[in-house]
């Protein structure tokens, strides 16, 4: 191994850890307790938590049904399909949020309908905070139950068959039982996902603190006037996202 | 109650057409190598290849007209023992065979009580509680029998049920199984590639080449007069009947075998005719079977020539044409045979 690989690893290593000492660094370890506990705070981490967990939720509802179509139905254009589903990956979340606007807002292509049948208004309202999340998490639920189902072995499904059970009873008793580290994981990337979105959700559910305002956005708008609760809940997301880390330890980190 | 069936369908370059007649509490082996269309005919019968043509008739009801009529496997009462078992990896040994009482609407805790009973009929009854990863090659062969014989299928169907054992364990489990498939109501269908597993297991033979049907019958028809050098190959073996007891095995035609496994009782030795040595004057060495004779029949079947020879016990020896020159048999000649005691399979008939 020629030495400028170690030395570029290693400066890429402290590049990758540097921000997180800073972070660390400025952390009011004494004061945490009670930075955390003002409202801003806590209604702030309270919203992040019941639209993430929603986020997943729906994700997992709606993304399981895509991925079983992607990896099991052969239909032209499937290629198509994916790169669509998968889009919101490495699409810009602002642009993401500015499309949910147009599409899903008052006066949006759906929306409007939404508005003027059910009274339903997603723009500035939690559930629109849910739409944008679920709208960026999708695809990492997706993309892992497919290859999931993908390199499950299709046979044990034949075996049930022949023992008696209909499609469904495949589905519930041995396709979803084998795929579950998977779908575990898709579960968890989704969620975090969700948890730290910024640009979809502010662009397309606005920033109306106690509604809207999930934990990014509230670490964003007080790091100039209460830098201290923003530091304080960054810390906070850094700890959820070890712990999402951990969680996915033996699926993608192998040995070591 | 039988089973009566013409399956005609293309899988890429398998062009499988193969009749296949069973009656009920009969054992019949579909046998052939890799390739020949034999996991293909079985996954036809189970119902999860659909056939181009012919028919599938179970007990008189059609489950495939290759048309219109395609009964689903869950429909079909047929079970099957898979190649490398395929036991549920999330299910204890107990809940994988309960899954067929379930799946068809039998309640929790009767399913399992009739499982319960099924795994303590096959010795099981210690692991029920275990994953089948943890479990011995020859206990998962166990479990999955016991799951395929949970819903009392009219078809059983077994895939190379001894293939995914290593060779210390085959023989026991093999006798075993030969015990327990005596005992299922409902025809059953082996498909192997092994002769010896054949000729254990199976009361008649269908063999199979390149998705045809080249030879049927009884094994000891088709082992004593292969209709090719393929067949030869295939079954081409020795299966020789008499009383065992401890090592030595008397035949009824007079002389005795000694083979490698104490056994008693009424038994059956298979050996194959390449583990027969022919010999001009009487051998000394290490095999325990030495024997006397003349040779009644020299066949040629490709590029290598098959002796019978009548003796104490007849038997089919296969040499290359150079040894049958170097010896210069003809028929009527005297001939001497050696066979080592290890070269032997031996199970109760």
């Amino acid at each position: 191994m020629p030495w400028p690989w170690f030395a570029i690893a290693a400066v890429t290593f402290a590049f990758l850890v540097l921000p997180l000492v800073g972070l660390l660094g400025q952390v009011p370890w004494s004061t945490l307790g009670s930075d955390l506990g003002s409202t801003e705070a806590t209604s702030a981490l309270r919203l992040s938590l019941v639209c993430s967990v929603w986020a997943a939720a729906l994700a997992v509802c709606f993304g399981v049904p895509v991925a079983w179509v992607l990896a099991r139905v052969e239909f032209p254009g499937r290629s198509v399909v994916r790169a669509l589903v998968l889009l919101p990956m490495v699409l810009p979340p602002v642009v993401g949020g500015v499309g949910l606007f147009y599409a899903l807002g008052r006066d949006g292509l759906v929306g409007r309908y939404l508005f003027q049948w059910f009274d339903i208004q997603l723009t500035f309202s939690t559930a629109g905070v849910v739409v944008a999340e679920t709208f960026v998490a999708l695809p990492f639920l997706v993309i892992t139950v497919e290859a999931a189902l993908r390199s499950m072995d299709r046979r044990y499904e034949d075996a049930a068959a022949t023992l008696g059970a209909s499609p469904w009873t495949v589905t519930r008793r041995v396709t979803l039982p084998m795929i579950l580290p998977g779908l575990v994981a898709g579960t968890a990337l989704a969620w975090a996902r969700a948890l730290g979105e910024f640009g979809a959700t502010i662009t397309f559910a606005g920033n109306v603190a106690g509604r809207t305002q999930t934990t990014p956005l509230a670490v964003y708008l007080l790091l100039e006037s209460r830098p201290n609760v923003a530091i304080g809940l960054s810390v906070v997301l850094l700890a959820l996202c070890i712990g999402v880390l951990a969680l996915l330890r033996d699926r993608w980190f192998g040995v070591g | 109650m039988s089973l009566d069936a013409q399956l005609g369908l293309r899988i890429g370059t398998l062009d499988l057409d193969v009749g296949l007649r069973a009656r009920t509490g009969e054992t019949v082996a579909v046998i052939g190598p890799n390739g020949a269309g034999k996991t293909t005919a079985l996954r036809a019968l189970a119902g999860l290849a659909p056939i181009d043509n012919g028919y599938i008739r179970l007990d008189g009801e059609t489950l495939d007209d290759g048309g219109a009529i395609n009964v689903p496997p869950e429909r079909r009462s047929v079970a099957v023992v898979f190649q490398d078992y395929l036991l549920f990896p999330h299910l204890t040994a107990l809940d994988n065979v309960a899954f067929g009482l379930r799946s068809r609407g039998v309640g929790r805790n009767e399913a399992r009580r009739a499982a319960r009973s099924a795994l303590e009929r096959v010795g099981l009854d210690t692991v029920a509680d275990a994953r089948p990863r943890t479990l011995s090659g020859g206990q998962r062969q166990r479990v999955a029998l016991a799951r395929a014989l949970a819903t009392e299928p009219a078809l059983l169907l077994l895939d190379e049920p001894l293939a995914a054992l290593d060779q210390s364990a085959r023989g026991a489990v093999r006798r075993e199984l030969r015990q327990q498939l005596s005992a299922v109501t409902g025809v059953r269908i082996l498909v192997t590639h092994d002769p010896f597993d054949a000729a254990a297991l199976a009361d008649r033979l269908v063999i199979v080449e390149s998705g045809r049907v080249v030879q049927t019958g009884l094994f000891a028809e088709i082992s004593a007069r292969p209709r090719s050098a393929y067949v030869a190959d295939l079954v081409g073996v020795n299966l020789v009947r008499g009383i065992a007891d401890g090592n030595r095995v008397q035949i009824q035609t007079g002389g005795a075998l000694i083979v490698a496994t104490a056994i008693s009782g009424a038994v059956s030795t298979v050996f194959h005719p390449r583990a027969v040595s022919l010999h001009a004057d009487a051998p000394t060495g290490s095999p325990r079977n030495v024997m006397a004779g003349h040779v009644t029949g020299i066949e040629r079947l490709g590029d290598r020539v098959r002796v019978q020879v009548a003796g104490p016990i007849p038997m089919v020896a296969e040499v290359t044409p150079a040894a049958l020159a170097d010896l210069a048999l003809v028929e009527g000649s005297p001939v001497w045979t050696a066979l080592k005691a290890t070269d032997i399979t031996v199970f109760p008939s």
